[in-house]
């Protein structure tokens, strides 16, 4: 006979982290260098290099690719999406725009290691831009705020990061001189990358020296794809990157991408006060019956069994929608009522706005051999990054880096051909065969930023509910006229180069209204719970310490306010030590708020 | 915290039980006498007891129970926790000493030499005591084992007395004093309490050790233990002595990793000695000259090393390099390492089949795992990729055939 089903407690523990991903095996080492009992508590799969990526089988693009061996099942859970608030939101059943991750390691087992740092301004964007455009110049309905935290702040977090991660680069800032071959426009950096630059293959050269000609000084991408074998603080050991060109999408089996598997995790399950569950899903985060004090979170295994987790601490460190998910699900902060524009939990959610640029080379003149590639690979510009460059005569604000950043040559998907070729038949065939050498298509070429805005948000989903009954996301987005204009002046700057590269034929392809939920950009989902120095307005504050319930800290780019031009996880890792280092330095002493509204 | 506090109470529970069962009537051992204890403790780690006496499963130190595999069949390890009626407690100090110098039990039946008995002979007996002060120290575990598990006709136990007047040459250590005592240090510790011998020295049909080879390597438990002496290419010649105490002390140097058995050895056992104790043992094995064998090998022309090398290329040298030398501590340099051409292909056979993994140790934490290639390639492909390795880089030893790779294939899976 079965007992009615009663959530069965386990002994508490001093912390408790939901999701082991980047920011949650940061957090698990930090605080059990502390010296905390720690359990991480893990929705996917255990995953490690040889078992789940072996070199005889990674290199799978139908399987990773194709069919997300590595991210969320819809079928387990999924949001709906909507573009306008006026709009039924319908449930996404198969991944398009961003893909969720899921299982050890999260996000930092399949991105391409493209490892930036944001620009000082970007912290403090509302007021550099106020005082530089005036407050009239910022796009009606945004949201955007500064961060509470300055660069200057993260900059030895950043610092430690690049330095768990092996990050091959070159410096462009080194204590605010500027360095010849790295990117003039990044904030100082206190010591070089760990390791140099990943020696660039022919067409990023080839760009790179076009760049140059046209009066910009473009820099290798920072890259946590090795270039060359690399030890880090902890002792553990990278090799490097062999240029197989499967990064994304998929885990790396050469031990040579900066991965939680590769930086942290061999050091963390050594660790007597380190405890793992994975196939266990968080349905809740608890509190007592003030609501302002975590008691712990329920899970869920994979046999349905519920169980208590209790904790002293929480860390939140899933993706950024299941973040905001778990907030709205446990009571924890305001809601975000757009019309009254009151509440922060879903408030300025933001994603990115890429556009790419396809060009086609002379054949008998140009052999790119795009197979040799890393995630990271790639020389870039920050010209038209941030606020890098005078936005008054364009009309927006915002930018992006861009590069001819082409991570791959994989054969199911590299298959460019000219506009006018078929769709299929013979000489489709014939015109990929005869283009696949010499035409180039970077990943995300223009790489630029989206802002926040009052309409573009997360709340829960009043019809679709997942397996537990509990309410789906919603996501509602569109892209807004600032993005749209600040993607074609890019686009065109981006095209510019190509040609001077002495493409034959370059086509623009121009990120467009509405944002397509079906369509790939990136899956830098940011914002939802940000941080900032007012509780109206933020969900954390600069620690990423909930406002509400000082005992849970919320970790990843569900902190951002707005996204920046860059890729964000030098940045959410950053802050995952700065939070660290607040909580071991201030918090463990005297457990409570660290800011007081 | 409660948890921690929890932990805490059940040490004292632990501790409570072992004073509890008050003094050990048949040892003369006190446990106030620390110096014996922890000189007993260290003792334990070199002799690696825990190995065979500790099932990795149960997680009670000592308390016996896993199986050991022999070439006769299998033994399985007593327990030794100081329990009267199922460990060692009832036995006195000189039953003691007889069991784990001699060979000899209580009731004066052998005991089988999958316990290394002939190596730990050369203990004396005040170290073989201080071992029983420390095993008196740790938790009784009330364990009912029965080791005797092997098929006709080596359960006769009587069959023994032969084999000890064949193999066994009981008696302490006998130092030379034409060397140094960290060379003296180390022969006491690898033909004594380390008994490496006892994998890494080739046997006899009987399973004893024939000393005219000491040391120059042996296939058992589906592994081939390595030559460990100065042989540059079957042995260890390439290894300076830090290359030497780095592989015991962290499982890992810059040209190998230590997996399978060896694994476990380093874990419980090598990465636990003294820093001295481990440059005494690479003293001395780096005194230990190995044979010199004629070596020609097989010429790249040849059609199977040609199809051997496109395999390498393919599949192998993204990790381990075209020139075999891999990445230091991460990848094993395959032109350095001592499996790769030994005497037996074994070990290379199987890494290559299922794979294998390294040993993580608080120096060396990262622990890199080889995938497996066994449902990918066939056992022509197999003997062919490993013919290559074994005859590049300056290898050179006898081909792998298609028949010994299906041969350790059908072993594997019968494991």
């Amino acid at each position: 006979m079965r007992e009615v089903a009663v959530a069965r407690k386990l002994p508490a523990k001093d912390a408790v982290i939901i999701g082991l991903g980047w920011t949650g095996s940061i957090l698990a080492n930090e605080l059990t260098d502390a010296g905390l009992d720690v359990a991480a508590i893990e929705r996917g799969p255990w995953r490690n290099t040889a078992t789940n990526f072996a070199p005889n089988t990674a290199q799978d693009e139908l399987r990773y690719r194709i069919r997300h061996e590595l991210f969320l099942r819809p079928a387990q859970t999924t949001f709906t999406f909507r573009n306008k608030m006026d709009q039924t939101a319908l449930p996404i059943r198969d991944w398009g725009a961003f893909m969720p991750p899921n299982g050890v390691g999260g996000g930092g087992v399949h991105w391409n290691a493209e490892t930036w740092r944001f620009l000082p301004s970007d912290f403090v964007l509302r007021t550099h831009l106020t005082q530089r455009y005036g407050a009239r110049f910022l796009p009606p309905d945004t949201t955007i705020q500064d961060w509470g935290v300055t660069y200057e702040e993260l900059e030895p977090h950043y610092d430690r990061f690049e330095y768990l991660c092996g990050t091959s680069g070159t410096a462009g800032n080194l204590d605010g001189k500027i360095q010849a071959g790295g990117n003039p426009f990044e904030g100082p950096r206190s010591r070089p990358y760990p390791t140099p630059a990943q020696p660039q293959p022919f067409s990023p050269t080839l760009f790179a020296k076009a760049a140059r000609e046209l009066g910009y000084q473009p820099f290798p991408q920072p890259s946590g794809n090795l270039s060359q074998a690399y030890t880090n603080p902890l002792g553990v050991r990278m090799g490097p990157c062999t240029y197989c060109g499967y990064c994304e999408w998929f885990g790396c089996a050469n031990y040579s991408k900066a991965s939680p598997q590769t930086t942290i995790l061999p050091v963390l399950v050594r660790k007597p006060n380190f405890l793992a569950r994975d196939l266990c899903e968080v349905t809740r985060i608890n509190t007592d019956a003030s609501g302002h004090r975590a008691t712990g979170v329920t899970f869920v295994d994979s046999s349905g069994e519920e169980w208590e987790q209790p904790a002293e601490l929480v860390i939140l460190s899933a993706y950024t929608i299941f973040n905001v998910q778990l907030l709205l699900l446990s009571g924890i902060g305001a809601p975000y009522e757009p019309a009254a524009n009151r509440g922060v939990i879903g408030r300025n959610f933001t994603h990115q706005t890429i556009s790419d640029v396809e060009s086609f080379f002379d054949r008998s003149k140009f052999i790119f051999n795009p197979f040799i590639a890393s995630g990271a690979i790639g020389m870039c510009i920050d010209e038209f990054n941030g606020d890098n460059f005078d936005h008054g005569p364009h009309g927006f604000v915002g930018g992006g880096y861009m590069g001819q950043v082409q991570t791959n040559g994989r054969p199911i998907e590299t298959t460019p051909v000219p506009p006018g070729t078929p769709r299929w038949g013979a000489k489709w065939k014939t015109a990929v065969r005869d283009n696949y050498l010499s035409a180039l298509k970077p990943g995300t070429g223009v790489h630029g930023s989206m802002y926040s805005y009052r309409d573009v948000y997360l709340d829960l989903d009043p019809t679709y509910r997942d397996r537990f009954a509990r309410p789906l996301v919603r996501i509602t987005m569109d892209f807004h006229a600032n993005e749209l204009k600040q993607n074609a002046f890019l686009t065109d700057r981006f095209a510019e180069i190509f040609r001077a590269m002495g493409a034959e034929q370059v086509v623009k392809q121009y990120r467009k209204a509405p944002y397509d939920i079906t369509q790939y950009q990136t899956t830098h989902l940011c914002g939802g719970a940000v941080m900032g120095t007012d509780p109206k307005t933020s969900a954390v504050n600069r620690y990423l310490q909930s406002w509400d319930v000082p005992n849970l800290f919320v970790m990843g780019a569900s902190g951002f306010p707005q996204n920046a031009g860059y890729n964000p996880t030098g940045t959410l890792a950053a802050l995952a030590y700065w939070s660290a280092q607040a909580i071991r330095t201030r918090y463990l002493a005297n457990p409570g708020p660290l800011v007081h509204a | 915290m409660p948890e921690r506090r929890r932990k805490l109470a059940t040490v004292l529970a632990i501790a409570a039980a072992v004073g509890g069962l008050g003094t050990h009537a048949h040892s003369a051992s006190s446990a106030q006498d620390f110096g014996q204890i922890e000189r007993g403790r260290y003792l334990t780690v070199i002799a690696d007891c825990g190995a065979c006496h500790t099932d990795p499963v149960q997680d009670r130190p000592f308390a016996g129970g896993r199986p050991i595999e022999t070439p006769f069949g299998m033994v399985v390890a007593p327990n030794i926790t100081p329990d009267r009626d199922t460990g060692i407690g009832g036995l006195s100090d000189a039953q003691f000493e007889a069991v784990v110098r001699e060979g000899k039990m209580p009731d004066g039946k052998n005991v089988y030499p999958a316990m290394p008995y002939p190596y730990y002979t050369r203990m004396s007996r005040a170290d073989v005591l201080a071992i029983r002060a420390y095993l008196n120290t740790v938790a009784p575990v009330h364990h009912e084992v029965v080791s005797d598990q092997l098929p006709f006709p080596f359960n006769i136990r009587a069959s023994l007395a032969l084999w000890n007047a064949l193999y066994f040459t009981p008696g302490q250590f006998k130092p030379d004093p034409a060397q140094s005592p960290a060379w003296n240090r180390g022969a006491y510790l690898v033909e004594g309490p380390g008994h490496c011998g006892a994998c890494h020295t080739p046997k006899s049909k009987l399973g004893g050790d024939d000393h005219e080879r000491a040391l120059r390597g042996y296939s058992l438990q589906g592994w081939f233990a390595p030559d460990l002496t100065q042989d540059a290419h079957r042995g260890l010649g390439r290894w300076s002595a830090n290359d030497l105490v780095e592989y015991l002390k962290k499982g890992h140097n810059q040209f190998a990793a230590a997996s399978g058995p060896m694994a476990e050895e380093v874990a419980d056992s090598s990465s636990r000695m003294s820093d001295a104790d481990l440059a005494a043992i690479a003293a001395y094995l780096k005194s230990q000259p190995g044979a010199t064998p004629g070596r020609s090998p097989l010429p790249a022309a040849d059609p199977v090393m040609a199809a051997g090398a496109a395999i390498y290329d393919d599949l192998c040298s993204a990790c381990h390099r075209p020139d075999g030398t891999g990445v230091p501590y991460l990848i094993p340099n395959l032109a350095a390492s001592a499996s790769v051409a030994s005497s037996e292909p074994t070990t290379l056979i199987r890494v290559v089949l299922e794979g294998a993994d390294s040993v993580s140790t608080r120096e060396e934490p990262t622990a890199p795992s080889m995938p497996a290639f066994g449902w990918q390639l066939s056992d022509v492909q197999v003997a062919a990729v490993t013919t290559y390795i074994r005859n590049s880089w300056d290898h050179a030893a006898p081909a792998v055939s298609a028949g010994a790779v299906r041969e350790a294939r059908k072993q594997l899976s019968a494991d």
